[in-house]
């Protein structure tokens, strides 16, 4: 049959000419189908069209069903039942006629079958099933056109395990004579790569094969396979970089058949394609950019014609050339052409000029200064999506001195936009600014209100979240904490005593709870006042009851004094019968609280949301309970996903419960210790099981789908300030005169609303002063990527300050390690906080010069959030406010301890001096016996080796040592027990530690007891301290392993992490980070999800589900060890936050 | 990648439409109520790039027609505006000066047209000589199939 086809076709050209037109419109004027849309254009109603099409349809399902339907009767019916699907009428019974036209019909019937398939279903219909047959046998048919049609329905959907069965197939079509069959088998693999990689990873060397193949088609759509390889893993494609620049020079040279060429550029879909390619291979490799600057400069010469292809090319050579290694007359021209594409006239290229300003600003800051007034310009023009792009470059360029400004043009625009996922994105982006720079209280409080109010319900949570946690940590100055608090309550009284029925449930719960904590900063205040209008929220008809149990918990803190406490009695006794259980349960709470004030004193102090409240996590104290519940016969508790997984067989639920909505989210951060204001006491008795919290948040935060994160928990990206800066002078620019000058120094101080028309310049100047202000003298430093220069306001204060008076930690000796040898060397960012440290202690005079108008940012930043290992009683406290600075003073005992780390190092035992250990630090001195100590890191154990230095001139006898844990297991290392320290050495004790119990932060305490020359005997105790990632070793496992231990695992926890977003392949990227500081195993990475396996020493087990979920990392972990998977993911945050 | 290609009139009736990742009725409906919404009260001038959710939504208007394609964040929007122009040309040179009419009434054949030129998202086939023939090739079948066929029935 294909013979008679072949010759026919070979015949035909022939017979073609005849007609002028070969497809000619036939306007099939008496089809049927022709009658039915001639039918449908004459009606007049909605509501008669639906007739018509319901009167077809039934025809059609008529004729379908009948067995005397020919195949070619039937291809006719399924294009009228496309049609009919078109115009979103459904027809659910013809997708099993279209699958059979496929199967039977000849080449035509079978074309439209396979069309009609690939309208009518999706990859995940379950009838597809019955294609994979067809399609097997298609592949083997002789006929070129039937193996084309069944490529191209596999490339556009094909059941992902069904793969395999046609894998071989089409793995034979890349060495098909035909190219068109070549070209589609490519790109059919390319289809199976992206959603079944591990599928095909072993036909990764023919690849290359289609690389190379002579016809420039093929050769193209292998392109797309290695874009996305190279994306994945660009190390591994270094060696193709020349080839990639020979066919790229190629290209630009015209050596293409003709017939590439669109509008006489040669094949531009080609270039753009290699030149993407390039900027992945060339990024942060000078090596191999140099191979690419010379064709890259040929492509920005070629590309001269004015056309869009050719600016969509200078667009790729410009996105790459900045992305590269820079070489600086690249650098020069393609500043040309971003200049070249603002200032265009045509408002296509406008908006591609400010996308590629806004790509390289952060390394080329001047270009904007540059550009000024184009993009004050554009910040008014009438289409929103330049607009929109103009304030994606200016929240890049926000500094201290232009934040006001900025961030009004920002409010403005969100005031006008009516797209939610816009508003999702600048409110977020608003509060990050309004963290980071903002000038003084009044305006940040009210920045946040309007972000509040404007950003609703919608806004990610996680910016009430960081907000309340920056007023309840507070920085460095108690008044200014006061003050910011107080200005925070005086607004949110005001506001309450308006109309607060418009605002968003989302503040009414901010608001209720910074009043329930410090509306008594307030003095003329009373109580009462505030309950009273509290208890006014509680009326309101549109306030729910997430935001009732809030204000409940508020008025709980509040309800002192005679009149506040009857308004209290009132309000609990409405509530105290509510239908909801957690109403109910406040408004006891209330009433039992509001009754007796020294219980409420105990339960609720005031000023708690600063403390770390402990949480059982593991609700041991449940346990009598379980068991008693247990033997009286009660079913067994199952995890909320096991329920589910059985659930599974029955009913296709989509199991997704990632995302945590507010006050859940609050009260699962505080399990990992992390201070935050809400009141645990209260949550964890909220429910039971903190997995069954965050499974109820996922259906809160599903609206947020598809919200891209813009900065995650940012409150602590904002403290990894770079601390190198060299102090910032401020260089006036050029533009601006004296007085403007004047004006735009005292931005910060004032909210300036400039409103530039078009007409006046001088305004426009004006503005253009006050966005750009900054900019010129940040230039110089800038060229690293993104930094910020100017010292921050709210500045997080040094977690240390709190912690050390915290309950969980009364220690009264305790030395916490500092943060270890080992992280250093894992971990960059580590290391940088290290010199940070060293750097202030050898050089307090460099810190300690206050000048006026110098801003200094200094090195102490919030060491927790970098070092997530380790706390740091030993960091210096540094006080820094805007632009002051105050000199720092080295922590008095850390320069002593300094030489003696040396002395120590030398005592490690041999063994142990070739792996790395953590830094020695000081145990307890008792009279003349110091001890010190540090852990060293095995590949199967952690030691920790104590150091007992004998100072005196006589030696300590019977000296004995214990350590114990309640954590860990502990054993000693040495055969014979230290008996006796001569004088004046030091003695090594070695203990092998495993995890116990695992915990966030893991703390051995241990006793010394000796006997001096003289016969007394002395003890002394201690404590040390060192985080559960010490013991984090990587688990190499298999796929399917992984897959069977999943299953066999009850505990676990889920969570949304931050993705690390600024590379091109962010779960890759976020993953490889938790590799190297938390040496986790990566298992494996199929598309947007990634598995990765650990164990904690000895063999307790973690797996780590990870999946690119709405911009963020949606992870769940499993152990078979209760706390491991919380412990695991409180270090995973840290070390994604440090990053 | 290209997420989705729609044709849509004027009037906000939809020509054609091509899903290249796999979403549910509600959401393709969903999908299209936003499109014409968003691009038909588009004033003239403006530029033929929307943001729509995480997508950018490249548009062109030929005649009466609307081309609307939506795109991953990192596209060009410039390179795209040209795929549904080399669209438009295949067309033209398939039924020789195109219009509205003949896509209604020949909508398979502009779906086969659009088979050969994007596959999964992607750009296929960039030479228009080529997608041409392709073409042609199927539809000399169909000439000669039809004749066949015609034949045998009487």
């Amino acid at each position: 049959m294909s013979d008679v086809v072949e010759k026919t076709l070979t015949a035909l050209p022939s017979l073609l000419s005849l007609d002028s037109q070969p497809g000619s419109a036939k306007l099939s004027s008496t089809s049927k189908l022709g009658n039915l849309i001639r039918g449908i254009t004459e009606l007049t109603s909605k509501h008669e069209e639906e007739k018509l099409i319901q009167r077809e349809l039934s025809s059609i399902k008529e004729q379908v069903s009948s067995p005397n339907t020919t195949m070619r009767q039937m291809k006719e019916l399924m294009v009228r039942t496309i049609y009919c699907e078109m115009l979103g009428y459904e027809a659910s019974f013809s997708y099993i006629h279209a699958i059979k036209l496929a199967q039977q019909g000849t080449v035509l019937e079978k074309r439209v079958g396979y069309l009609a398939v690939s309208l009518f279903l999706n990859e995940s219909h379950e009838l597809l099933l019955l294609l994979v047959n067809t399609v097997l046998k298609d592949l083997q048919s002789t006929n070129l056109i039937e193996v084309c049609m069944a490529l191209t329905v596999v490339s556009q959907m094909f059941p992902k395990d069904m793969i395999p069965a046609i894998l071989p197939l089409v793995e034979e079509k890349l060495n098909h004579p035909k190219e068109i069959i070549r070209r589609k088998a490519v790109l059919a693999l390319y289809k199976f790569y992206l959603i079944a990689p591990n599928q095909v990873q072993h036909i990764h060397n023919k690849f290359r094969k289609a690389l190379c193949d002579k016809d420039p088609g093929v050769m193209t759509a292998s392109l797309h396979i290695y874009l996305q390889l190279i994306q994945e893993n660009p190390e591994g494609y270094k060696d193709l970089t020349a080839s990639f620049v020979t066919i790229l020079k190629q290209v630009v040279g015209g050596k293409l058949p003709m017939d590439f060429n669109y509008h006489s550029v040669p094949a531009p879909w080609l270039q753009i394609q290699l030149l993407r390619i390039l900027s992945l291979l060339g990024k942060n490799d000078q090596s191999t950019s140099e191979i690419m600057h010379e064709v890259l400069d040929e492509s920005l010469r070629r590309a001269e014609m004015n056309h869009n292809i050719t600016y969509a090319i200078l667009y790729e050579c410009v996105k790459c050339i900045y992305t590269i290694h820079p070489k600086s007359d690249l650098l020069e021209k393609a500043a040309k052409c971003i200049g070249n594409f603002v200032l265009s006239p045509k408002i296509n290229l406008k908006y591609l000029g400010l996308k590629a300003l806004t790509y390289v600003v952060q390394q080329d800051p001047k270009l904007a200064l540059q550009h000024q007034m184009t993009i004050i310009e554009c910040l008014d023009h009438p289409d929103l999506i330049i607009k929109r792009e103009t304030l994606e470059l200016l929240f890049r360029i926000t500094n201290a001195q232009n934040v006001t400004v900025i961030v009004e043009k920002m409010l403005e625009f969100l005031r006008i936009s009516g797209d939610d996922h816009t508003t999702i994105d600048l409110v977020g982006k608003v509060a990050e600014l309004a963290e980071k720079y903002a000038p003084d209280n009044e305006w940040f409080i009210e920045t946040m209100n309007t972000v509040f109010s404007v950003g609703g319900d919608m806004m990610q949570p996680d910016i009430p979240n960081s907000f309340l946690k920056l007023l309840s940590e507070g920085f460095d100055s108690v008044e200014e904490d006061r003050k910011l608090r107080l200005f925070a309550v005086n607004s949110y009284i005001s506001l309450l005593q308006g109309t607060p029925g418009k605002l968003p449930q989302r503040f009414l719960q901010v608001i209720s709870w910074v009043l329930g904590e410090y509306s008594h900063l307030r003095e003329d205040l009373e109580a009462a006042v505030v309950l009273r209008l509290l208890a006014r929220l509680l009326d309101m008809k549109n306030c729910s009851s997430e935001t009732k149990s809030w204000v409940l918990t508020a008025m709980t803190k509040l309800c002192e004094g005679g009149s506040g406490v009857s308004v209290a009695q009132q309000v609990s006794e409405t509530y105290s019968s509510s239908l909801d259980t957690v109403l109910r349960q406040r408004a006891q709470e209330l009433q039992y609280l509001s009754q007796d004030s020294e219980l409420r004193a105990r339960v609720l102090p005031r000023g708690a949301g600063l403390e770390p409240v402990e949480v059982d996590s593991s609700l041991s104290f449940l346990d009598g309970f379980v068991s008693e519940a247990l033997a009286a016969g009660a079913a067994p508790y199952k995890p909320p996903h096991q329920r589910q997984e059985e659930l599974a067989g029955t009913k296709a639920l989509s199991l997704e419960p990632y995302g945590l909505s507010l006050p859940i989210s609050m009260s699962s951060c505080s399990i990992t210790d992390r201070q935050s204001p809400t009141l645990l006491s209260m949550s964890s008795g909220l429910s039971g099981d903190s997995t069954d919290l965050s499974h109820k948040g996922g259906s809160a935060t599903l609206k947020l789908d598809g919200v891209k994160r813009v900065w995650g928990r940012e409150g602590y990206l904002s403290q990894k300030e770079p601390v190198e800066e060299p102090a910032q002078v401020e260089v006036p620019s050029p533009l601006r005169s004296p007085s403007q000058q004047g004006e735009a120094d005292s931005s910060h101080s004032q909210t300036p609303t400039p409103t530039p028309t078009p007409e006046s310049d001088q305004e426009k100047q004006q503005l253009a002063s006050s966005l750009f202000v900054g900019l010129g003298s940040q230039s110089s430093v800038c060229l690293m990527g993104k930094s910020e220069p100017t010292a921050q306001r709210f500045r997080r204060k040094a977690k240390g300050h709190s912690t050390a008076s915290s309950p969980s930690e009364q220690i009264s000796n305790s030395v916490v390690s500092p943060h270890s040898a080992v992280d250093n060397l894992l971990c960059n960012n580590l290391l940088d906080s290290n010199i940070t440290s060293e750097l202030a202690l050898s050089s307090p005079e460099l810190t300690s010069q206050p000048s006026p108008g110098l801003t200094t940012t200094n090195g102490t930043c919030d060491t927790e959030a970098e070092l997530p290992d380790s706390d740091i009683k030993e960091s210096e406290p540094a006080v820094i406010r805007d632009n002051s600075v105050v000199a720092t003073d080295p922590a008095p005992h850390e320069a002593p301890d300094r030489p003696k780390d040396l002395c120590l190092t030398s005592h490690l035992p041999a063994e142990l001096s070739g792996l790395s250990h953590s830094e020695i630090s000081h145990l307890c001195t008792n009279q003349s016996l110091e001890l010190s100590a540090c852990h060293v890191q095995k590949e199967d154990s952690l030691l920790l080796v104590v150091f007992i230095t004998n100072s005196s001139d006589s030696a300590a006898q019977q000296i004995l040592v214990q350590v114990d844990s309640e954590e860990l297991e502990v054993s000693c290392v040495c055969d014979s027990p230290v008996e006796e320290v001569s004088s004046h050495s030091v003695t090594v004790c070695q203990y092998s530690l495993t995890v116990k119990r695992p915990a966030v932060h893991i703390e051995v305490v241990g006793m010394v007891s000796y006997q001096l020359a003289n016969g007394t005997s002395q003890s002394a105790q201690f404590s040390y301290k060192l985080p559960l990632t010490s013991f984090i070793r990587p688990l190499t496992v298999s796929t399917e392993e992984y897959g069977t231990m999943w299953l066999a695992f009850s505990h676990d926890t889920k969570q949304n992490l931050t993705l690390i977003s600024d590379s091109q392949e962010p779960l890759t990227a976020t993953l490889n980070v938790l590799k190297r500081k938390l040496q986790l195993h990566v298992v494996e990475i199929i598309g947007m999800e990634g598995i990765v396996a650990c164990r904690v020493l000895q063999d307790q087990p973690c797996l780590m589900h990870c999946r690119v979920h709405a911009g963020t990392l949606a992870v769940w972990l499993r152990s078979p060890i209760p706390d491991l998977p919380d412990c695991l993911i409180y270090h995973c945050q840290r070390a994604l936050q440090g990053h | 990648m290209i997420r989705f290609l729609l044709l849509f009139s004027r009037q906000g009736k939809l020509r054609l439409q091509k899903w290249f990742t796999p979403l549910s009725d509600r959401e393709k409906k969903k999908v299209i109520r936003d499109m014409t919404t968003l691009v038909l009260p588009r004033p003239p001038r403006s530029s033929n790039f929307l943001q729509w959710r995480d997508l950018k939504i490249v548009y062109k208007r030929y005649a009466s027609l609307y081309f609307c394609v939506g795109l991953e964040e990192q596209d060009n929007e410039l390179l795209a505006l040209e795929v549904l122009h080399r669209y438009v040309e295949l067309l033209d040179k398939y039924f020789g000066n195109v219009c509205e009419l003949d896509i209604i009434f020949n909508f398979e054949k502009a779906y086969f047209i659009l088979d050969e030129f994007l596959l999964g998202g992607e750009v296929l086939e960039t030479s228009k000589f080529a997608v041409g023939a392709t073409m042609e090739e199927a539809d000399t079948l169909q000439e000669t199939m039809e004749e066949y066929m015609s034949k045998r029935a009487y």
